[in-house]
Formats: C-alpha cells, sequence, structure tokens
C-alpha cells in the first residue's frame, strides 16, 4: 500500500500521554511532515507531561518547555537566537493547548502574529484545560461538560474562533487539522514549512478522559467531528480561504455529540441549537471559500 | 572617548558595545529611551542584532530567554511595572541558567502612579536567582552592564543592571566610551554550551521530580557563590583594560570612620558629599556603596562594618510589615561581629523624594546617638 506519510519517528515509544491521546497523534503527524531539522517549545499543556520527565525526552527535536502564556514569545526568541548564531534554517514550532492558545497566551499569539515572526504556531485543541483535569477553555464547545462547567452550568457560550482571530492578523498561513485525517494534515504541515512568516494551524485532538469516549473510539468520533461539520478542515492561504474535505453528505451533529459523554446532558433543543450554529457556520465558510453549499437547504 | 550622555543613553550604548545580538523590550517610562535608541541603532546597522518588538515585558523576557537558551546573546530594559509583569519569567531565565542581561530603571509602582525613583521593583526580585548590581553614576552604568555579560556567561546567571530614574536615566554625565575592540578584547562572543541546537538535540525543563529539583537549586546557588570570585577577577582585568576600578562594595572615608552610611544607587554620590560635610565638622563619617546587591556581599560587608561606633543602613525601598531591605541583609551579614555593631534603619527617598547630603549628614548624626526607631522614616510628614 502506497502512503504518504512519512515513516521517520521523531515521537517515540515510552511517551506519558493517555490511551487514544489525539494530542500524541498530532504532535507525531507533525513532526513527521518536519523532519529532524525542527525546534519545539512547549508552554504549560498535557505535552508538558506526554514528552516524559527529566531526564528523558519522547521527542528527537530539541525542546525547550516554557510557561504557560509564553509559547509565541518564546519561540519568537529562540527563533532570532538561532538566526544570530546561524542556525535560522531550523524550523521554529511553538506547540501549545488550547488553554494556553485561546486564553492565556493569545496575547503573545497575536503580538507574534502581528509581527509576522518566522515561527509555525500549533495549537493542539482538545477543547478544555485537560491536563489539569478538564476545566473549561474559552475554546471548550457550547454545551460541554466540564469540571468547571457541571451541568445545569454546562458552557452556554460558543467556542472562540482562534483561526479567525489568527486570519485578522493578515499573517501568510492559517489552516485547521484533525487527527483522524493524517494526510490532509501533512500536507498543510510540509506547505507551511516552506512559508516564511507566522504560521497559524489548529488540529483537533480528541480526548478520551475529557470527552468521556472510552479510548478505542477516539479517532471515530474525531472523524465524526469532520463529518457531522462541526469541525472544519481548511487552509487559508494570504487570505484565500479553501475547504479541504469537502462534506457531501448530511451527518447530523448529533451522532457526534452523543457518543461522548461531555454532552449526555443535552436536551433536544439544546442539540438542534448546536446543528443550527453548524448549518450556519459552514454556509459562512462556504462563502469564504467560493463554494457552493450543499445544505444551503437547512437554513 | 568621553560623551556627555543620560543613564539611559549609557544602557543602549552598553548594549550596542557588549555586541548583545538579539534585544527584545517594550517601552515604559523612564525606560523608552533605551528602545528608541536601540531600534535606531539596529536600524541604521550600527549594531548587528535582531530587535524584537514585543507587546509585553513579559513577552520581552520571554523572547529574551529563548534567544538565549539558542546560545545567542541576549538583553532587555525595563522599569517598575514592567519589571513586575516579568516576574514569572525572571525564575524562568535563572532557573533555565540563561545569561541574559537586563538594565532596570528603579521606578515606583502604583498606585498611585508614580515615575520616580525607588528601589522595590528590583528588591522584589531579590529571590529570582539573579545576580543584581545597583549602580551610582552612568559611568558605572555602562561599565556594570558589560561587566555583567562576562560574569553572567561565566557562571551561567542572568544580571539585573539597576540604575535610578531619572537622576541617572535622564540625566546628562560624561561618560568614557571604550575602544570596541577592547571591550571585544574583554568580552569575547558568548558560546553557550547547553543550547537548543537541531544538531544535538536535548530537551531542557521537563517535569523533575524532588529527587533532582532540590540539587539544580543548590548549583544555582554554587553559581552565586563563584560569581563573587568571577567578579572579583573581571573588576581586576576590567581596571587594567580600562583603567576603573569597581567593588563589589565602594567603601568611602570607612576605614577611619566611627559612623558608617550604608548605601545604594545615586545615594552613594549624596554620601561622598555627606561624609566630605561631616568630616568638615568633625564628625567622623564614611560610607559604603554596596554595588553588588546578589550575591550579598556578607564578607565585605561584615569587613567594613567591623570595630564601628554605629552602622546607619540608608535604605530606598521597604519590605511592608517589617524593615528596609539592605537594613535586613546588612544586619544579618554583620550579626555575629564581635564586639557587636550597632546597626540603625532610616527609610527615606521613597517615590522619588530628594535624599540630601544633609539627611545623610544628620542621618549619621542620629545613629551615632542611637536615635533611631528601627526603622525610622526619615522625614515623614504626619
Amino acid at each position: 500500500m502506497k502512503t504518504t506519510i512519512p515513516v521517520e519517528e521523531l515521537v517515540t515509544s515510552g511517551h506519558l500521554a493517555c490511551q487514544g491521546c489525539g494530542a500524541a497523534l498530532a504532535m507525531r503527524y507533525t513532526l513527521k511532515a518536519l523532519g529532524p531539522r525542527t525546534a519545539l517549545t512547549i508552554p504549560a499543556c498535557c505535552w508538558s507531561v506526554i514528552d516524559g520527565p527529566f531526564p528523558y525526552s519522547s521527542v528527537k527535536v530539541p525542546l525547550f518547555h516554557t510557561a504557560f502564556e509564553t509559547a509565541a514569545s518564546m519561540a519568537s526568541g529562540i527563533k532570532a537566537g538561532l538566526t544570530m548564531v546561524g542556525k535560522g534554517d531550523t524550523t521554529m514550532v511553538a506547540w501549545a493547548g488550547d488553554g494556553g492558545t485561546a486564553d492565556i497566551g493569545i496575547q503573545a499569539l497575536s503580538g507574534a502574529a502581528e509581527r509576522n515572526e518566522d515561527i509555525i504556531y500549533v495549537c493542539y485543541d482538545n477543547e478544555a484545560y485537560m491536563n489539569t483535569g478538564i476545566q473549561r477553555s474559552s475554546s471548550t464547545p457550547i454545551g460541554a461538560w466540564t469540571t468547571t462547567t457541571p451541568p445545569p452550568h454546562h458552557k452556554k457560550k460558543p467556542k472562540k474562533n482562534v483561526a479567525e482571530i489568527m486570519v485578522a492578523h493578515h499573517i501568510p498561513y492559517v489552516a485547521t487539522g484533525n487527527v483522524a485525517y493524517p494526510e490532509d494534515w501533512i500536507k498543510k504541515v510540509k506547505k507551511a514549512k516552506e512559508i516564511k512568516g507566522t504560521r497559524y494551524m489548529q488540529i483537533l485532538a480528541s480526548c478520551p478522559p475529557g470527552w468521556k469516549i472510552p479510548a478505542d473510539i477516539s479517532v471515530e468520533v474525531a472523524k465524526l467531528a469532520v463529518e457531522t461539520r462541526i469541525w472544519i478542515l481548511y487552509e487559508v492561504e494570504n487570505g484565500e480561504y479553501k475547504i479541504t474535505r469537502k462534506v457531501a453528505k448530511f451527518v447530523p451533529v448529533e451522532e457526534y455529540l452523543t457518543k461522548q459523554g461531555r454532552f449526555s446532558h443535552l436536551t433536544e433543543e439544546e442539540i438542534i441549537e448546536i446543528q443550527q450554529n453548524v448549518d450556519k457556520e459552514w454556509d459562512r465558510m462556504c462563502r469564504l471559500a467560493g463554494i457552493e453549499n450543499k445544505f444551503a437547504d437547512r437554513l | 572617548m568621553k560623551k556627555v550622555v543620560t543613564g539611559n543613553h549609557a544602557v543602549s550604548f552598553a548594549s550596542k558595545i557588549a555586541r548583545a545580538q538579539v534585544v527584545a523590550a517594550y517601552p515604559i517610562t523612564p525606560q523608552t529611551q533605551v528602545v528608541e535608541r536601540i531600534s535606531k541603532f539596529v536600524a541604521d546597522g550600527e549594531m548587528d542584532a535582531i530587535f524584537i518588538k514585543v507587546e509585553s515585558e513579559h513577552s520581552a523576557l520571554a523572547a529574551a530567554i529563548g534567544a538565549s537558551a539558542a546560545g545567542a546573546r541576549a538583553f532587555t530594559a525595563t522599569s517598575s511595572q514592567g519589571l513586575a509583569l516579568m516576574h514569572e519569567m525572571m525564575h524562568w531565565c535563572s532557573y533555565a541558567r540563561c545569561p541574559v542581561v537586563i538594565a532596570n530603571i528603579n521606578r515606583a509602582l502604583g498606585p498611585p502612579w508614580s515615575i520616580w525613583t525607588e528601589q522595590n521593583d528590583s528588591l522584589a526580585q531579590r529571590d529570582t536567582g539573579w545576580i543584581q548590581y545597583y549602580c551610582e553614576s552612568n559611568q558605572d552604568v555602562l561599565d556594570s552592564i558589560i561587566q555583567a555579560f562576562k560574569v553572567s556567561e561565566r557562571v551561567l546567571v542572568p544580571s539585573m543592571v539597576v540604575l535610578d530614574s531619572f537622576f541617572l536615566s535622564h540625566t546628562s554625565e560624561p561618560v568614557d566610551f571604550p575602544d570596541q575592540d577592547k571591550v571585544d578584547e574583554f568580552l569575547p562572543p558568548y558560546k553557550g554550551e547547553w543550547v537548543i541546537d537541531p544538531d544535538n538535540p536535548h530537551t531542557f525543563g521537563g517535569l523533575t521530580g524532588p529527587d533532582k529539583y532540590y540539587e539544580l537549586h543548590y548549583m544555582l546557588q554554587q553559581a552565586h557563590k563563584d560569581a563573587e570570585q568571577v567578579m572579583d577577577e573581571v573588576h581586576k582585568e576590567y581596571e587594567k583594560l580600562f583603567g576603573r576600578k569597581y567593588g563589589r562594595i565602594e567603601p568611602f572615608m570607612a576605614d577611619d570612620a566611627e559612623v558608617l552610611l550604608v548605601v545604594s544607587g545615586t545615594p552613594a554620590s549624596t554620601a561622598k558629599q555627606a561624609v566630605i560635610d561631616a568630616r568638615d565638622e568633625g564628625f567622623a563619617l564614611g560610607s559604603v556603596k554596596i554595588r553588588v546587591f546578589r550575591p550579598f556581599p556578607r564578607e565585605l560587608v561584615k569587613e567594613v562594618c567591623r570595630g564601628k561606633k554605629a552602622v546607619a543602613v540608608v535604605d530606598r525601598n521597604y519590605s511592608f510589615g517589617n524593615q528596609g531591605i539592605f537594613f535586613t541583609e546588612v544586619r544579618d551579614a554583620i550579626y555575629d561581629l564581635e564586639p557587636r555593631v550597632p546597626v540603625y534603619s532610616y527609610i527615606t527617598g521613597l517615590g522619588g523624594r530628594d535624599i540630601t547630603a544633609e539627611d545623610l549628614v544628620n542621618i549619621g548624626k542620629a545613629a551615632e546617638k542611637k536615635e533611631c526607631d528601627n526603622p525610622t522614616w526619615w522625614g515623614v510628614k504626619l
């Protein structure tokens, strides 16, 4: 069988991720795409732990652990330092969770993007503070249970759309990904590698303990996120939108939600509201990408 | 070559002549002229550096740490609220053993808003593991920054060079600018041994249990200890190359003094005038400037205080709920002197209020008469 996924492994076995962890897959695919001439900086997030305790590490590229809100600023500094010591050809990656991106790190991220720092910023989005035990972040979707959004106080406001915030920074490349679509992701990461300037990439990383799903359906659930269109795979290159995975068949969002314990309290009305949000957002994205909305009759 | 420059310009020139390779800084009064001048140096091609114009001081220090961790010589400058915002990364920098140098312009923290000098901003960073220099003049500022890079890179401990808001930052003084080739001889390029390098990949700062963390801090403390000797060597080398003598402490007419003023920053200069005035009146006053506050020069302080009738510590800072900060450090250092030396705490000049030579003579006289409430808030208007 022919595969487009590079064979080289830069994430080793022995890492500390939970069973079925989407974030571990995300790193594995990303480093496969980038190759060894890469440096990572990781703020507080699941990956601070997944990498392994001192003196172990499960990545074969240099990794500088950093404080929670500094992924983008630290990456800016490392890239400048590498450039001044003659190693500026290194691909510099800031690798942060959704809390470190959408919440505490958004100021540094916005600053780096506005300066168009020559870095790739990857947010692996598992939609809550999973490392600290499932507390809500601004990237937690509407309706979700977390330990700080217990029903009936489950999250009432939609997920912050950081990808769109990054598009508004006029950076050369913004893309979304999903751990169930490694080929789509690897293609995007390879494209990002060849672009200079700030590249923002956000990959949906399923989280069995946080989403309350069995580990063995982690990829299946992530896949349903794309099939139900609650997670859209797209890229924005110099302001041009392109949906990279067009959905032809209607799959109700309910199929995605009901597989996950974090949505088990939702009422029928709430599920209808989420479906309406999905339909509206898909329509908006189709317009931006200049393609026909095959589900326009649902609006 | 001598030039008449402000303390801010001395900072900027020092970073240029020290060949800082990455500067990341955010403007704040009274430091703004530093970011302006360095921006121009880099724009004009006079300085071979990348200037990262970050969106906050927190990011400034984070970026400087990143640059240093990648093996580049990194510099930043800030003041007051900005330094307070950096606090988390102050720890990160020293624990990661990144030899970054910061120039901090002492400015009182708000509220109420103040832009005038006070040491609480830098002293609040006392326990972050950084070396701290307190400067008396613009020459001291320039020389200290050059020396700080050398010391920091030798012992892998970051340094903060501190100067008073306005009294130095915006006051012009003649400053001798060393020749670039001599500075290059004194301060060769930084060669980091443990750096982020794709050709030799390592992970830095990963989760570390109680079994190892403790030893890492012991090693940082040992590095502070080593820094004392390195500083003494660096001061000798600096004097030989540039003709200017520096110490970790700098006594002035202290040997034959009966009463000793302990001072830091620009009041050290005022104290020299106070000593001269007191001697004219027949009062045996002397002074000692604590130039290096971390590592605290315990042995030197102890020796200079030995046998004095009284020691008066003048603090432009305060640790609320306790005492002046230099005072507690000095008293701790001289506690076991035999015979015991009485030491008194005088709080002065908070929020930039003037400290005059007359104040300092009178503080010396009060200490001689044991007139002190430990602390005495000198001249407080109630």
